[in-house]
C-alpha cells in the first residue's frame, strides 16, 4: 500500500472545493447554495489541518476560526432566507430579481 | 513505516466524503441534502482524527454536525415547499458553471503539479510531536498568541446574533 501524504489530503480538499463551487453556481434552492458554501469552507479547513501536521498548530487554530465564521455566516444567511421567504414565498435564487433592472 | 490501516481508512473516508458531497448538490429534497452534508462533515472529522487534530475533530462534530446542521434543518422545515421539490432544481447557467469548475480544477492541478518541485515538504510525512496535549496547546495558543483574533471572533459572533435576530424578526 502506498503511504498517505499531505498531497492526498490536498487532492480530497480540492475535490470537495470544486463540488461546492458547482453547487453554488448551478443550484436554484438558496438553502442548498448555503450548504455548498459550507462544503467549500470545510475543504479549506481540511487543507489547513493537513498543513498543520507539517508546520505546527497554526493551521488548527485557523481551522477553529474558520468554523466560527461558518457559524456566523450560517446564522445570518438563514435569517436572510427566512426574511426573503416571508416576502416572496419562494426560495429560488433566480426569482430574486427585485434589484435587477 | 508501512501501515495498512491508514491507507484503508483514508480511502474509505475520502470516498464517503466525496460521494456524500456529490449527493449534497444533486439531491432534490433539501432534507436529504442536509443529511448527506452531515455524513461529509463526519468523514472530515475522521480525517482530522487521522491528522492528529482531536480538538478540531471534536469541534467539527459538536459545532458543525451538531449546531449548524440543526440550524439548517430547522430553516428547511420552516421554509419547506411542496411545489419547490417538483420544480426544476438547476438554473440555466450550468454550462458556464461546468466550464468554471473545470477551469478551477485545472488551476488546482497545475498548482499542485508545479508545487511538487518548489514545495517538497508536502510530499513526505513528518511527525513533529503533535500527538500529545493537543487541546492544551490549542488553548494556550488561543489565549496567548491569537488573543486579538479570538476577541474579534467573539465580536463577530455577537454581530451575527444581532443580525440574525433582526433579519428573522417580523417588524423591528
Amino acid at each position: 500500500m502506498t503511504e498517505i501524504t499531505t498531497m492526498h489530503y490536498l487532492v480530497v480538499a480540492a475535490a470537495l472545493f470544486i463540488i461546492g463551487t458547482i453547487g453554488v453556481l448551478t443550484r436554484r434552492n438558496v438553502v442548498i447554495i448555503l450548504m455548498s458554501i459550507e462544503l467549500i469552507l470545510n475543504a479549506v479547513n481540511l487543507n489547513l489541518v493537513a498543513f498543520s501536521r507539517l508546520w505546527g498548530l497554526h493551521g488548527q487554530v485557523f481551522a477553529i476560526f474558520v468554523i466560527t465564521d461558518a457559524a456566523a455566516e450560517a446564522a445570518v444567511g438563514l435569517g436572510i432566507i427566512i426574511a426573503f421567504f416571508r416576502n416572496k414565498e419562494t426560495v429560488n435564487v433566480d426569482e430574486v430579481d427585485l434589484l435587477k433592472w | 513505516m508501512t501501515s495498512v490501516a491508514t491507507p484503508f481508512f483514508f480511502y474509505f473516508l475520502a470516498i464517503t466524503a466525496i460521494v456524500s458531497a456529490i449527493a449534497v448538490i444533486t439531491r432534490r429534497n433539501p432534507v436529504h441534502a442536509a443529511l448527506s452534508l452531515i455524513v461529509t462533515l463526519l468523514a472530515l472529522a475522521g480525517f482530522y482524527l487521522m491528522l492528529y487534530a482531536p480538538f478540531v475533530a471534536a469541534v467539527q462534530i459538536v459545532l458543525y454536525a451538531g449546531g449548524i446542521m440543526v440550524l439548517f434543518l430547522f430553516v428547511i422545515m420552516l421554509v419547506n415547499l411542496e411545489q419547490n421539490i417538483r420544480e426544476y432544481q438547476f438554473n440555466k447557467q450550468w454550462i458556464v458553471a461546468t466550464i468554471a469548475a473545470l477551469a478551477l480544477g485545472g488551476l488546482l492541478a497545475f498548482v499542485y503539479r508545479t508545487g511538487r518541485g518548489v514545495f517538497p515538504s508536502a510530499f513526505y510525512q513528518s511527525y513533529r510531536g503533535l500527538e500529545g496535549d493537543n487541546t492544551q496547546q490549542i488553548g494556550v495558543w488561543l489565549y496567548g498568541q491569537y488573543m486579538l483574533p479570538f476577541e474579534i471572533a467573539s465580536l463577530l459572533l455577537l454581530v451575527a446574533i444581532v443580525g440574525a435576530v433582526v433579519m428573522a424578526k417580523k417588524r423591528i
